[in-house]
């Protein structure tokens, strides 16, 4: 049973009350709650989803968001930071009492087994090693102990019968050392102390070391700023960032962080908004422009109110995206899991198969009399060198730092499966308007044709161009505006897909589109076909104009291509990626603007529902295809490409279609997913590599496979220390992830 | 004596099949709409939980073991992953509505668990 906090918007009487509480109180797992009308919130108990919850106020026409608490880095990192000393204090003590038996053994001075002042000595030596083991490693043998009662064996098992066997085998042996042969009277109380202060020492190493792979996630949530300054009945006050309730109006003074986000309703400011979407230059903010949380306000002062709180703001929402696919695993992993889950009872099983195999064997590869030793020393060296660890490790680790990377460019990959599937692409398409250009077109020129002027032919543009949200629109609609042309109505509108548009303007019936509009309704435009070309080629867009009819104008709309993109291109070039673009632009357009980028190839007069199947062409002939779009507008694309990559959508995180969603608007981000993910999925393969030859080289060895020809066989304390570091080098290696660079900073 | 160690030997291995891979803890039916889980010494405890399809539960997971091994809970079939605060609860909340058997397991799949949903 839980008790949650939400923060409820749009309750403005005592009705609003009951109706709230109502909804709540329908929703399946809730036992009680309460709604609190002057704080516009809501206590809620019982065992529910916050999501379902929302929706049922939501559906009762209010607004809700859960009030969560600051969540505590400073508290974990305590706690991590005191595991981590307990784990060196463990390791300290145990070498302690092992280091010297092993220094004293090896100048043979310790006495022998065959006599009661050796037993003696010896099993006060055991009792030292039995409490180092209890101390420093009593809970590899708890763990072992509850994983055996759940069917289970874990890396506790391995440890717990590795030293715990060399200690029962030594205690014997002690006590009753007839039972063993003279010359295999070896008591291996040092090797079980030095293996345990060894594997808590590389624990604690591993600890230190994967603390620094959630560095970038450590950063964001760095960015949630502690407090927030309110308006409340007229005055300013600092309250928790928790506290603040929707619809709150909220101060942001300079140099401050915003706390949530929302819409700014008093005053201007710039705001960076770089630490989230890697976009370097401020952006300009003014009354009823967005704000998120977690960017800084730069110069000016300004009231906002807040609009989404809690888990619901653009930063949780990164965290949690960013979270979410730190956790997620690639199908490249799929393997080393599949051979985590049945690891160690498979070792288990070796090291039973090794000691039968020596008890066996010893008597024709060394002595009779060593059967037991050899048996019991191979069999412990087996469990202690095998390391599931470094296996289960591999791939998560990996990328958890490259996903965390990734994130610091503004990048947000969606999972491992396409963090891989990036890693693998060798052709990405772009789409040209707002991908490769700026988005923000402009009418450059205006041509009349017959008894029409200029000023008409915009006239008549912009009017049947009104109530049209295409970016070309919006530019003829704004050079209207700026000459101050009153607009006509527009009757009977129709927008011909890949066209244009016709309607009936002032008794006209005017049509607006390319060449094949005019073709179409048999518009004679061979007047104006030489202009519309050179324009094209240009890299502008020439719009024919015909009013009953006849042509009567060329408006030519043209939208910058963004500074960065040439660049971004000729990286994807170097990563071996070919180019594509697709754009509802006549092909002389294209042309024009693929060979200004030097594009490899361009499909024109692309209508928007035919994008999906130019990926799917590239797919059918070998191609490992990207498609890059605005996310919205090229949702099946986006859906059909090997991954959709969704471009400057700012801080609007939640893009279902993508699987790599760009909050900065360049291109420069594509180039960045991809190079990242071509280095995470080298990371993985080297450190799967590491694990699956360390094990499989490993275990053999530690068999004693080598003793026949070689003579060789590994002492265990050896196996003891390969093993604590076989993670550590897992953990390290994926760690130089951090060191990578964004494709920019390297150019 | 050689015959009875080889016997012991062989019988060992035998266990170890049986053991851990063709014989499985009685699960734990949960008879509540929310079920604590401990994560303590390498298991989770209860590890194996049947809950019925088609009902919202939820999983309260309560972290006891301080390692980084158990800070993350990976369900890999249900696309669903949380990151456990240090003796603090942490709950999931689910809604199964295929009958079948959920893994659920910590990064390194050292920590290994099971829900078992049932048709109702």
């Amino acid at each position: 049973m839980t008790v949650k906090h939400f923060s409820i918007g749009g309750m403005s009487c005592a009705g609003c009350v009951a109706s709230v509480e109502k909804a709540l109180k329908n929703v399946d797992g809730v036992t009680a709650s309460s709604v609190n009308f002057a704080e516009h919130t809501a206590e809620v108990e019982g065992s529910f989803s916050p999501a379902s919850l929302i929706k049922a106020v939501v559906d009762a026409g209010y607004e809700a968001a859960l009030l969560q608490s600051e969540e505590d880095t400073a508290e974990k990192e305590a706690a991590e930071f005191e595991h981590y000393r307990n784990l060196l204090k463990k390791s300290f003590v145990a070498a302690l009492v092992g280091v010297p038996l092993f220094v004293l053994g090896m100048s043979g001075l310790l006495p022998d087994l065959n006599n009661t002042q050796g037993q003696v000595i010896w099993f006060l030596i055991g009792l030292a090693t039995a409490f180092v083991l209890w101390f420093s490693g009593g809970h590899f043998y708890t763990g072992a102990w509850k994983a055996f009662k759940n069917h289970n064996a874990n890396m506790d098992t391995l440890i717990a019968l590795g030293t715990g066997t060399a200690w029962i085998f030594s205690m014997v042996i002690t006590l009753y050392p007839d039972l063993v042969p003279a010359l295999a009277r070896h008591a291996y109380f040092e090797a079980a102390a030095i293996i345990v202060a060894l594997i808590n020492f590389g624990s604690a190493l591993e600890m230190r070391a994967r603390g620094k792979t959630s560095e970038a996630i450590k950063r964001l949530i760095g960015l949630q700023p502690k407090t927030a300054r309110v308006v409340r009945d007229g005055k300013e006050m600092d309250v928790a960032i928790n506290e603040v309730g929707l619809d709150e109006t909220v101060r942001v003074r300079p140099g401050e962080k915003i706390p949530v986000d929302g819409v700014i309703i008093d005053g201007h400011s710039s705001v960076d908004e770089s630490m989230l979407t890697g976009e370097p230059l401020p952006v300009e903010k003014s009354m009823g422009d967005d704000v998120v949380g977690g960017t800084i306000n730069k110069s000016g002062t300004f009231l906002f109110q807040a609009k989404r709180i809690g888990s619901e703001t653009a930063l949780a929402q990164i965290i949690a995206l960013v979270r979410k696919a730190q956790n997620s695993k690639p199908s490249i992993g799929k393997l080393a899991d599949k051979i985590s889950a049945v690891f160690v009872p498979t070792v288990l099983i070796v090291a039973v198969v090794t000691f039968l195999l020596w008890f066996n064997f010893t008597p024709y590869l060394v002595a009779e009399e060593m059967r037991v030793s050899y048996a019991l020393v191979t069999m412990m060296t087996v469990l202690i060198i095998a390391c599931p660890c470094a296996l289960g490790l591999a791939t998560p680790i990996s990328i958890m730092v490259g996903v965390g990377k990734a994130a610091e460019f503004g990048v947000l990959i969606r999972n491992g499966e396409a963090l891989q599937t990036a890693g693998k692409l060798d052709a990405v398409v772009l789409d040209k308007t707002g991908t490769i250009t700026k988005g923000q077109p402009s009418v450059t020129q205006i041509n009349a044709y017959g008894d029409w002027q200029q000023s008409e032919v915009l006239l008549y543009a912009a009017s049947i161009e009104k109530g049209s949200e295409h970016p070309l629109a919006e530019a003829i609609v704004n050079a209207a505006t700026e000459k101050e042309i009153a607009l006509y109505d527009s009757q009977h509108f129709s927008a011909v897909a890949g066209h244009g548009v016709t309607a009936t303007i002032d008794g006209h019936k005017i049509l607006l589109g390319n060449a094949a509009l005019m073709q179409k309704n048999n518009v004679d435009f061979k007047a104006a076909e030489k202009e519309a070309q050179q324009l094209a080629e240009q890299a502008q867009t020439p719009m024919f104009l015909a009013i009953d009819g006849q042509l009567a104008g060329i408006v030519s709309v043209a939208d910058p291509i963004k500074d960065d993109s040439a660049k971004a291109i000729q990286t994807l070039h170097k990563l071996g990626i070919k180019v594509v673009m697709l754009t509802g632009d006549n092909s002389h357009t294209a042309k024009a603007v693929a060979s200004q980028l030097n594009i490899d190839e361009y499909f024109a007069e692309v209508l928007p529902e035919d994008k999906e199947q130019k990926v799917a062409l590239l797919q059918s002939q070998g191609y490992v295809v990207g498609m890059v779009g605005d996310g919205i507008n090229d949702a099946p694309a986006l859906a059909r490409a090997d991954v959709g990559f969704a471009i400057g959508t700012g801080t609007d995180v939640a893009i279902e279609s993508a699987d790599v969603t760009l909050m900065r608007g360049s291109l420069n981000g594509v180039a960045d997913a991809i190079a990242i993910s071509k280095a995470t999925v080298k990371n993985i393969k080297q450190n799967l590599f590491g694990a699956f030859v360390y094990n499989s080289l490993g275990i053999p060895v530690a068999a004693g496979i080598l003793f026949p020809v070689f003579g060789i066989l590994l002492n265990p304390m050896i196996a003891g220390a390969a093993m604590a570091m076989s993670s550590v080098t897992v953990v390290s290696n994926a760690n130089r992830l951090r060191w990578f660079r964004s494709t920019e900073i390297r150019r | 004596m050689d015959m009875l160690i080889n016997s012991v030997g062989l019988m060992l291995i035998a266990m170890i099949i049986w053991w851990f891979w063709m014989s499985s803890p009685k699960a734990k039916v949960a008879d509540s709409q929310l079920i604590d889980i401990l994560v303590e010494d390498g298991v989770y405890s209860p590890a194996i939980i049947e809950v019925p399809a088609n009902q919202q539960i939820t999983l309260r997971f309560i972290r006891k073991d301080a390692s980084p091994c158990a800070e993350k809970v990976i369900f890999d079939t249900l696309d669903q992953n949380l990151e456990l605060a240090l003796s603090q609860p942490t709950e999931l909340s689910l809604n199964i509505a295929d009958a079948g058997e959920y893994d659920f397991t910590c990064e390194m799949q050292m920590y290994r668990g099971r829900l078992i949903v049932k048709a109702k």
